[in-house]
Order: C-alpha cells, then structure tokens, then sequence
C-alpha cells in the first residue's frame, strides 16, 4: 500500500511538473552542426552533449534539440524541419560551408529566432545576432611567438600545413607575418591535410631533404602525432628540437602536462566552443544584460602551468 | 623522301623494343633521376627506404586489386575496408589486454582477427558481386560506404588508439629492418612473389585472365567462373589484412580518415603498371613498379618548393597520365601508319 502510494504520488508529481512545464513558456533551441567525422569535430559533439545536459539541468524551461547533418544540403533540411516540427526559439548553427547555409539559416531568421553561429561564418553579414569562434589568425600568431622564444637567429623551423583552405591560410598567413624579420629561417612549408599519416610521411620527406631543422610548426595535434613519429623513427627528437601542433587533443594536454618535452605546449583551438555558444544563446534568455555581438575565443597557449583547466579525459578528442 | 627513310631506322628498333613492359619502369627511372636532380638526399639510404616503405601498403594491396581486375571485376571498398580493419584490431587487442597481457600473444591476436576479418569482407564482396549478380562497382560501392561508416562508428567519430604497452610490442612490425630492409618491404616482396606465381603459374591465374578476356566462353569451357571470381575478391581481402597488419604498428591509430582514396590509388598503380582496365591481361610486376611510381611522386613533391602546393594534385594527375600513356607505346604503330 505505501509503495503504491508513494507511486502515485510521484506519479501525480510528474504528471504536474510536465503540465508546468507545457504551461510555462518553453524556450526551444536548436543546435546544429556537421556529423563527427573527425576527431576534432567528435569533440565538438561530446561537449555539445554536455552542455545540453547541464543546460537543461540548469533551466528546466529550457529544450535544447541537437541535430547533426552528414553534408550542407542535409544541414538545410535539418534546419527547416528545426522550424517547422520543433518551433524553435533560437538556433545555434555551426554551418557545413558558409554559401549553401546563408539562405536556410537566413530563413530560420525569418520565423522570428534569434541566430547564433560558430566558428564558420555566413557569406552574407548581419544574419546572426550572436557570433562565437576559435581564432585562427591569433593561432598562427600565438605559436610564431612561442617559436621566437624558443629560437634565436639562423634557427631553422619547417611547416607543416592543413587543408588547403581558408582557415589554413589565416593560420599560415599570420604565423609568417610574426615570423618575418626575427631571423628564423622558414625551410619549406607543405600541406600535411590534418591527418596524422600525411604529418608522418610529409616529416620524414623534410627529414631526408633537410639535415638541420631545429623546431616543426605542425599546426594541429593529429599532425604532430605523424610527425613525433617521424622524429623518432629518424633519432632526430634530441638536441632541443620540438613540436607545436594545435587544437587542443586530450592527449596532447595530458602530455604537456607530463612535461612532454617534444611537444611541450599546445595552442588553442577549442572544439568546446560550441558549448559557449550554447551557454551565450540560453544567456540571451536568461541574462538581465544584453548578450548579442560577437565572442572570439582566445587562442591560448597551452603550457605545463594551465594545462589542467583544458583537459578533458572523457572527451573524444 | 630522304627524311622519312632516316626516320624509318630508329622506329623499328623502337618496334623491338617492348614499351608495353618497359614503360613504367622508364617513367619510374625518370622520376628518380629528376628527384635526385632536385635533391641528392633523394636517394639516400634513409630516403629509399621509407619510400619504399610506403609503397608497401598501397602495394600490397594492389597486388590483390591486380586479380580481381584482371578477372573483370573492381574493388572500390579496400580503402575503407583497411580502416575497419585497422579499427577492429585496436579494440581486439586493446580487449585482450586483460586475459593475454601486452605481449606477443595479443598482436597476434590482433594479426589473426585481421586475416579473418579481411577474408570475410572479400568473401562478402565476391559472393554479392557473383551469386547475388550485382555489380562490382556497386557491391564494392556500398560496402566502400558501409565500411567506412562503420570504422567512425567504432571511433565514435575520433580516433582508436592502440594500448600504449602493445605499441612497444607491435611497433617492430613497422620500425624494424631484416637483412637492411624493413619488414614491410619484405612483407610487400613474399607478396609480389606469390602474387606473380599465383598469376603466371597456376591455373587460377588464367582462368583469371580467361574470366577477364571473356566470360561466356571462359563458362563454355568448364571454368568454375563463380567460384573464381568470389576467390579474386577474397585474395583481395587478404591482401587488404597484411597491409592493414603492418600500417597499425606506424602510428597506433585508426580513424575514419585512415585509408582514404587508397581504393584509387591501388586501381591507379594497377593501372599505370600495364593491367587492363576491363579485364583480359593482368601484370604483377607492372603493378608492384606503378606502386613505387605514385609514392614516388609524393615524396618527390615534398622534396620541391619549386611547384605550389595547390598543384601537387595536378603534378600527380599529369605523371600518371604520361606514365600509362608511355607503357601504352600505341604512338609507335601510329607513326608507321602515317
């Protein structure tokens, strides 16, 4: 008997919250953003999950929908069914590629949701009301300035690059414009398409060509694990010689925190930027103070002494 | 008149000379001469051999691509098939941890799921392709996509790594060298060897050819046709496994951007090596030298700043193209004819 009370009581409880919460106003969010393909992006997803749970602990009014789409034309189909099923209230967008996803993020705008995007921009400005990105120039900037502080005159560094792209070029662009004039003398610099086997086959090519390299630009942690690889295989980790690489990977951290030698800092490119944009766009709700403009994370660097405060074990990524 | 007759002279010693076979090894030796015209590091022993090295992956599997396009048919899942491999070997070994401990017992472990596993996509893909009678292209098109899926699945879209203390294990299968050459290069030469006696002194090898020329009559004469194809499908898998067992000990890592386009570049290094597309004619030995031509290319690229980077992908396209182009040797007839 007393359990069954105790059943029904909870029974009655549920029923009533759920009526309050269908009766008080549910703020609805969407958040979409490409399916993990790649290890930066599965972190992406982890945070995204958490923030969705801590969120939702947080606001009990507030719904967070997570979608994630294969391609752009599944993205735009996602976010039209995001209006059209959901009624969505505000959407967070990490957009495939910025042209095809003007016009369908442009037309959530349209039903009336405030609009927040990460990372990627749109091709057309004043869309969204909430901006939020990593900083690819100041990537490129931050890890020339560690290099100099490493380096003196006549040393000599080789890059290895990402994908040819935009945001390659922003990182390469910048890293070179710090570079220039300090003396350090830039060998070769070649596409190594963030992707650890490239990193290892484009550094033992580097290694054979050049027989004095002091330090590597890797640009992004999957690369620098291709080309630690190669130093080793070579027995050219010795001698000072180290690698920056960049994104933020949990093993990365978790080996500078080591005190990892080799690879002994590692500069920003947090995949939990998602999460802030989520916390930005319920803030937009939530806030007794305005929260439109735009947040550019910064792109830290990574030392033994902070280390601890970007490591994520459970993270994929 | 007087011209053409003194023309006449070179080109019949150019007739005796066989471009079909002689072709990928020219163009082969032309790259070498033009990277050690770039760089002389380029054929320095450290060099030679991690060229040859990576050839071995691609290699290995085209050795196994060269009979199933021999028989007709096309393998595009091998690449994809190379990364669940690879995935499923890590969480095999990374598995057996537990009840085997980090030695020898769990890398063979892994070795043995490999084979098994490449044997059974193979068998799948031949079996659909032959009593299922779907396409090749398509059979291998879907299970390209399933595979690959597959492995970012297991990955949970990130990365498998392979326990720290098997590495230490396993890593001699890639790092180390016998008789001064590394053992992939040896695993890629037992491979060749075989694939070449397999091709040229069996009787699978020509019915293979058999199938390929002409399947009705192939059928007409007694060749179990099904049963030859599924088997070329199953050598590809095989393949695929050894390649997969010495690529995991490199890096200790799989991911769902593991073996990307290797489908292509196996079909590409058959292709340039002299095998024939559709079928018919198959060569072992052109196929191995198509393999170090693409890797060649690669590192001959890394070994430049004289070409954008953005025309690395138009470098490789014109090198392939001109190296079939020369083992096709038409141009010889051609200028007879006129």
């Amino acid at each position: 008997m007393n359990k069954l009370s105790k059943i029904s009581a909870l029974a009655a409880a549920v029923t009533m919250s759920l009526a309050s919460l269908a009766s008080a106003e549910t703020i609805k969010i969407g958040v979409s953003y490409p399916t993990p393909t790649h290890a930066w992006a599965a972190g992406m997803n982890w945070h995204a999950e958490q923030a969705e749970k801590r969120l939702e602990a947080l606001y009990p009014d507030v719904d967070l929908v997570l979608v994630n789409s294969p391609d752009p034309s599944a993205q735009a189909s996602a976010l039209e069914d995001l209006v059209s099923v959901h009624g969505i209230d505000a959407l967070v967008v990490l957009p495939f590629e910025s042209e095809p996803l003007t016009d369908p993020v442009l037309n959530v705008k349209k039903s009336g949701a405030l609009i927040t995007v990460v990372d990627r921009g749109l091709s057309q400005p004043g869309i969204e009301d909430i901006y939020v990105a990593g900083n690819n120039p100041e990537l490129g900037r931050v890890s020339a300035v560690y290099m100099k502080s490493r380096l003196k005159e006549g040393d000599n560094i080789v890059i290895l690059r990402g994908i040819p792209t935009l945001i390659d070029n922003e990182r390469f662009d910048a890293f070179m414009a710090e570079i220039e004039g300090s003396g350090i003398n830039v060998l070769d610099h070649k596409h190594a398409n963030w992707n650890r086997d490239d990193g290892f086959e484009v550094m033992q090519d580097f290694l054979s060509r050049f027989p004095d390299i002091d330090a590597v630009w890797a640009q992004d942690d999957d690369i620098a694990i291709g080309v630690v690889a190669a130093l080793k295989q070579a027995g050219r980790d010795g001698n000072g010689m180290f690698v920056v690489g960049g994104a933020g990977m949990k093993e990365t951290i978790k080996g500078i925190m080591d005190g990892n030698e080799l690879v002994p800092v590692d500069v920003l490119y947090p995949p939990s930027m998602i999460a802030t944009a989520m916390d930005v766009t319920v803030a937009a709700f939530k806030s007794n103070g305005p929260v439109a403009g735009r947040y550019i994370l910064g792109a830290t660097l990574i030392t033994k002494e902070n280390a601890a405060s970007f490591y994520f074990p459970d993270s994929p990524f | 008149m007087t011209e053409t007759a003194m023309t006449q002279t070179p080109k019949s010693r150019f007739q005796s000379f066989d471009f079909k076979t002689a072709g990928p090894a020219i163009a082969l030796i032309l790259l070498c001469i033009i990277g050690f015209l770039l760089n002389p590091a380029f054929l320095s022993e450290g060099n030679i051999t991690n060229l040859l090295t990576r050839s071995a992956f691609i290699g290995i599997i085209a050795v196994g691509a060269t009979f199933v396009i021999t028989a007709g048919g096309i393998d595009l899942s091998v690449g994809s098939m190379a990364a669940v491999i690879a995935g499923v070997m890590i969480i095999v070994m990374n598995g057996a941890v537990e009840t085997f401990g980090t030695g020898v017992t769990t890398v063979l472990i892994g070795c043995g799921c490999s084979v098994i596993l490449g044997i059974g996509a193979g068998f799948i893909n031949g079996f659909l392709t032959t009593k299922g009678k779907i396409e090749a292209f398509i059979v291998t098109l879907g299970t390209m996509g399933i595979f690959r899926s597959l492995v970012t699945y297991f990955a949970d879209g990130g990365t498998l790594s392979l326990n720290y203390d098997i590495r230490g294990v396993y890593r001699p299968v890639y790092y180390d060298s016998f008789a001064g050459l590394p053992i992939p290069v040896w695993v890629f030469i037992i491979v060749s060897i075989c694939g070449w006696l397999l091709l040229n002194r069996t009787a699978f090898g020509r019915y293979c050819t058999a199938i390929g020329s002409n399947e009705s009559v192939a059928k007409y004469s007694a060749i179990k046709v099904d049963r030859i194809k599924t088997w070329t499908y199953v050598l590809q898998g095989l393949c695929v496994s050894l390649a997969t067992i010495i690529y995991v000990p490199r890096l200790g890592s799989a991911s769902s951007s593991t073996g990307v386009l290797w489908e292509l570049e196996a079909i590409a290094a058959v292709i340039i090596g002299g095998t024939v597309l559709k079928g018919g004619y198959g060569r072992i030995g052109g196929t191995i030298l198509g393999a170090l031509i693409l890797t060649t290319i690669g590192n001959i690229l890394n070994f430049t700043d004289m070409i954008s980077n953005y025309l690395n992908g138009t470098m490789q396209g014109l090198i392939i193209i001109v190296a079939v182009w020369l083992q096709r040797g038409d141009w010889g007839r051609k200028n007879k004819a006129n």
